[in-house]
C-alpha cells in the first residue's frame, strides 16, 4: 500500500505540475485529467472507495470533459499556438511557494498528528448512504438545490444572445 | 477467485487441484490473474463471435450471404480480419501528437476491461466483490469519453475532431438517463452493489415466474431507458452519429489503421457487451433463470443466454433503424430520456410505498398507478417531441 | 514519516500547484483547472485525516468530501459557462485582457 501510495502521489504531483505550465492547452487538460486519476487512486489507497469512483465519474467524466469544450469552444487559435508562457512577474509564484511553505511547515510542526493508522475498517457504503440521509440531510437538499440552481444559471448564461439589433459594438479584433 | 470458483463446479473441483500448486502467498495473486484471464478471453472470444454473428446477421436482414469463405459459414472470418488488421502498417499522421494518438486506444479498451470485473456472471461468479460496484462500472465507462477525444485530437483532423465532439457532446447527454435508469433498480435493491442487486431479484411470482424487476412498471421503463442509453454509448445504430461514414468519414477513427483501430473497435463492442451486462442484471435478473422449472440450468449458461439475446436485439436494432440527425439526438435525450428516468425513479418510489397495500385489487391498483406515471408522460412527451408531425398520417414515401 | 503526515505533505504540494497555476495563467479555463486542484487538495486533506485520525467508524469524512465534489461540478459549470459568455463579447479569455472596468 504504500509504495501505491508514493507512485500514484509522484505521478499525480507531476501531472499536476504539467497540467499548470505546459503550453499547449489540450495537453494541459489532459495532464488534468492523469491528475484527477491520480487523486482517485489515492483515495483508493486512503480506503475510501466510494469517494474514489465518484472522484473519476465527475472530475475524469464531466469536469475535464467540460474543461476541454471550453478550451475548444474559445479558443481558436490559442489550441495551437497557446500564449506564450511568459515567466510571470514573480508575485503568483511566490504567494503559491510561500502558502506551500506555510502548510508544509504546520504538518511538519504539529505535535500532536496520530502516529498510527486506525484499524482498518472502511466505511461501506450503506453507512455513507445513512449519514448523508440523516445528520448530513439538510446539507444533501442544499446540494441537490445548487445543483439544479447551477444547471440552469449555467444553461441561461451560456445561452446565445439575440443580437441587439442597433448600438452594437465592434468586437476587439 | 472468479476462475477458481467456476472450476470447482465441474466434477472433482479442478479449480481446488489447480490452486494447490501455488504456493499460498501467491495464491490471492494467482486467483486474480486467473480471473482477469478469463474475463479477457472470454470477452475477447465474444468479440470475435459477435462480429461474425453481426456481419451474417445484417446480411440476412439485407438479403445477401454474408461472409461465408473463410472455414464453414464463415465462422473463420473473425481469424482471417483479426490477422489481417495485426498484419496491416500502423499509419500515424505527420502532424498528429505521438502520445495523444498512441494513448487513446488504450484508454478505450483497458478500463472497460477493468469495468467487466464487477459483474456477477453467475452464482459466486464475480471477479471484484465491490460495495459501489455499480459506481465503478459508470465511473469506467466515463472514462472512455477522454479516450474519444484524445483519439479526435490527436489525430489533427477536422473530420476527427468533429466526431469526437459529437461523440462526446452524446455520450455525456445519454449518461444522464442511462445513470437514472440504473437508478430505478438501485432503489428497489437498496443496495450499489451488483450482485446484492441480484440477490434483490431472487424467487418466484405464483405460477413460477421469476420476481425479475422488469415485470414491473418502473423495471420495464428503467430497461427501455438502459438499452436506449447503452445504444447510444456504445455508438451503435441509431446512435452511431460520431463515426457518420457518410458526413464525417468514420469521425475519431479516420486517422487509425491496423491494430489501434482494432482495438478501438474492441473496445466499443467490450463497451456493449459491459452495459448489456449490466443492464441484465438490473433488470432481467442477472444469472437467474425465468422460470421455476427451468432452474436446473447452470446460472452461466443463462447469463451467456441473455447476453447473447442483447446482442441480438442490437443487432436487429442496427439493421432496422436509420442513423438520427445531431438535433434529433440532443432532443431525444434531454428533452425525452432525462424527464422519464426521473418519472421511472418515481414510480419505483411509489411502488417501494405501497408494497403494504393487501386490500383486493391492490396489485391492480399499484401497477395502474405506476404504469400510469410512467405512460402518460410518455405519450405526451412523445408528441411535444414529434410536433406537428405527430398529427399527421404516417406516409411512407418509398413503400407505397 | 507517518501516513498522515506523508499524506498531508502530498496534499499541501498539490495545493501549491493548484495555487500557483491559478495565480500564473493568463487563461480564465486553467485558472479554473488550478482552483479544482485546490479543491482536490483539500479533499486529499480530508481524507486523509479521515483515515488515519482514528475517527474512521464515522462516515463524516467522505460524506464531505461527496459534497466538496457536487459543489466543485456546479461551480466549475457555471465558472465555464461565464468564461464563454465573456468570450462571446469579447473573442478572449486572457484574464489581463478583461480590462474594461479599469479607470
Amino acid at each position: 500500500m504504500e509504495t501505491a501510495f508514493t507512485v500514484l502521489a509522484l505521478g499525480m504531483l507531476v501531472a499536476a505540475a504539467a497540467a499548470m505550465s505546459l503550453r499547449n492547452l489540450i495537453h494541459c487538460a489532459l495532464c488534468l485529467v492523469g491528475a484527477f486519476g491520480g487523486a482517485a487512486g489515492l483515495f483508493l489507497t486512503l480506503g475510501a472507495e466510494f469517494v474514489a469512483f465518484a472522484q473519476v465519474l465527475v472530475y475524469v467524466g464531466a469536469i475535464s470533459i467540460l474543461i476541454v469544450f471550453a478550451l475548444l469552444l474559445t479558443s481558436t487559435r490559442a489550441v495551437e499556438t497557446a500564449q506564450p508562457w511568459v515567466p510571470p512577474r514573480g508575485l503568483g509564484p511566490t504567494v503559491a511557494g510561500l502558502v506551500t511553505g506555510l502548510l508544509l511547515a504546520a504538518v511538519g510542526l504539529s505535535p500532536g498528528l496520530p502516529e498510527k493508522t486506525a484499524a482498518t475498517s472502511a466505511v461501506s457504503v450503506q453507512e455513507l448512504g445513512r449519514e448523508l440521509l440523516t445528520r448530513q440531510a439538510p446539507a444533501l437538499l442544499a446540494v441537490g438545490l445548487l445543483l439544479t440552481a447551477a444547471l440552469i444559471g449555467a444553461v441561461v448564461v451560456a445561452l446565445r444572445e439575440p443580437p441587439p439589433t442597433s448600438g452594437k459594438e465592434e468586437p476587439p479584433a | 477467485m472468479f476462475a477458481v470458483e467456476t472450476l470447482n463446479q465441474g466434477p472433482g473441483s479442478p479449480g481446488q487441484l489447480w490452486m494447490q500448486w501455488v504456493p499460498l502467498s501467491w495464491q490471492p495473486a494467482a486467483a486474480a490473474l486467473l480471473g482477469a484471464a478469463t474475463i479477457v478471453a472470454v470477452f475477447a472470444g465474444l468479440f470475435a463471435l459477435t462480429t461474425w454473428l453481426e456481419r451474417k446477421g445484417l446480411a440476412r436482414i439485407q438479403n445477401r450471404p454474408g461472409p461465408n469463405r473463410v472455414g464453414p459459414a464463415g465462422l473463420l472470418q473473425p481469424a482471417a480480419d483479426g490477422l489481417k488488421m495485426l498484419l496491416k502498417e500502423d499509419i500515424r499522421p505527420w502532424a498528429a501528437d505521438p502520445w495523444v494518438h498512441t494513448l487513446a486506444p488504450l484508454l478505450k479498451v483497458v478500463p472497460v476491461f477493468c469495468a467487466l470485473a464487477v459483474i456477477p456472471f453467475g452464482r459466486h461468479l464475480v471477479a471484484l466483490h465491490l460495495d459501489a460496484g455499480l459506481v465503478f462500472f459508470l465511473a469506467m465507462g466515463a472514462i472512455t469519453e477522454v479516450a474519444l477525444f484524445m483519439a479526435g485530437w490527436g489525430s489533427r483532423n477536422k473530420y476527427s475532431l468533429l466526431g469526437a465532439m459529437r461523440a462526446i457532446a452524446q455520450l455525456i447527454s445519454y449518461e444522464v438517463p442511462l445513470a437514472l435508469a440504473a437508478l430505478t433498480a438501485v432503489l428497489a435493491a437498496g443496495s450499489l452493489s451488483l450482485p446484492a442487486i441480484v440477490d434483490s431479484q431472487a424467487g418466484w411470482y405464483p405460477g413460477g415466474l421469476a420476481r425479475w424487476h422488469v415485470f414491473t412498471p418502473w423495471g420495464l421503463a428503467g430497461l427501455v431507458l438502459f438499452f436506449i442509453g447503452t445504444t447510444a454509448k456504445a455508438n451503435r445504430a441509431p446512435f452511431d452519429l460520431p463515426e457518420g461514414e457518410s458526413e464525417i468519414i468514420a469521425g475519431h477513427l479516420v486517422e487509425y489503421s491496423g491494430f489501434k483501430y482494432a482495438l478501438f473497435f474492441l473496445g466499443e463492442y467490450l463497451l456493449l457487451f459491459g452495459y448489456s451486462a449490466v443492464g441484465i442484471t438490473l433488470f432481467l435478473g442477472g444469472w437467474r433463470a425465468p422460470f421455476a422449472w427451468l432452474d436446473w440450468i447452470p446460472s452461466p449458461a443463462w447469463f451467456a443466454l441473455k447476453l447473447l439475446a442483447c446482442i441480438a436485439w442490437f443487432i436487429w436494432l442496427r439493421g432496422t433503424v436509420p442513423r438520427l440527425r445531431a438535433d434529433q439526438l440532443m432532443h431525444f435525450a434531454w428533452k425525452f430520456l432525462l424527464p422519464l428516468g426521473l418519472l421511472a425513479n418515481a414510480a419505483a418510489l411509489l411502488w417501494q410505498a405501497t408494497a403494504g397495500w393487501d386490500f383486493a385489487g391492490a396489485s391492480l391498483l399499484r401497477w395502474g398507478l405506476a404504469g400510469g406515471l410512467v405512460l402518460v408522460p410518455y405519450q405526451v412527451l412523445g408528441r411535444m417531441l414529434l410536433g406537428a408531425a405527430a398529427g399527421r398520417p404516417r406516409h411512407y414515401r418509398f413503400a407505397d | 514519516m507517518s501516513p498522515l503526515e506523508r499524506a498531508l505533505v502530498v496534499s499541501a504540494l498539490l495545493f501549491g500547484i493548484g495555487l500557483a497555476g491559478a495565480l500564473t495563467r493568463r487563461n480564465a479555463i486553467l485558472v479554473l483547472a488550478g482552483i479544482e486542484l485546490m479543491l482536490t487538495a483539500v479533499n486529499l486533506n480530508v481524507i486523509a485525516f479521515w483515515r488515519h485520525g482514528g475517527q474512521t467508524a464515522s462516515a463524516a469524512g467522505p460524506a464531505f468530501v461527496l459534497f466538496v465534489i457536487a459543489v466543485a461540478a456546479a461551480e466549475t459549470a457555471v465558472g465555464l459557462a461565464l468564461i464563454i459568455a465573456w468570450f462571446r463579447q469579447r473573442r478572449t479569455v486572457q484574464l489581463d485582457e478583461a480590462d474594461t472596468l479599469k479607470g
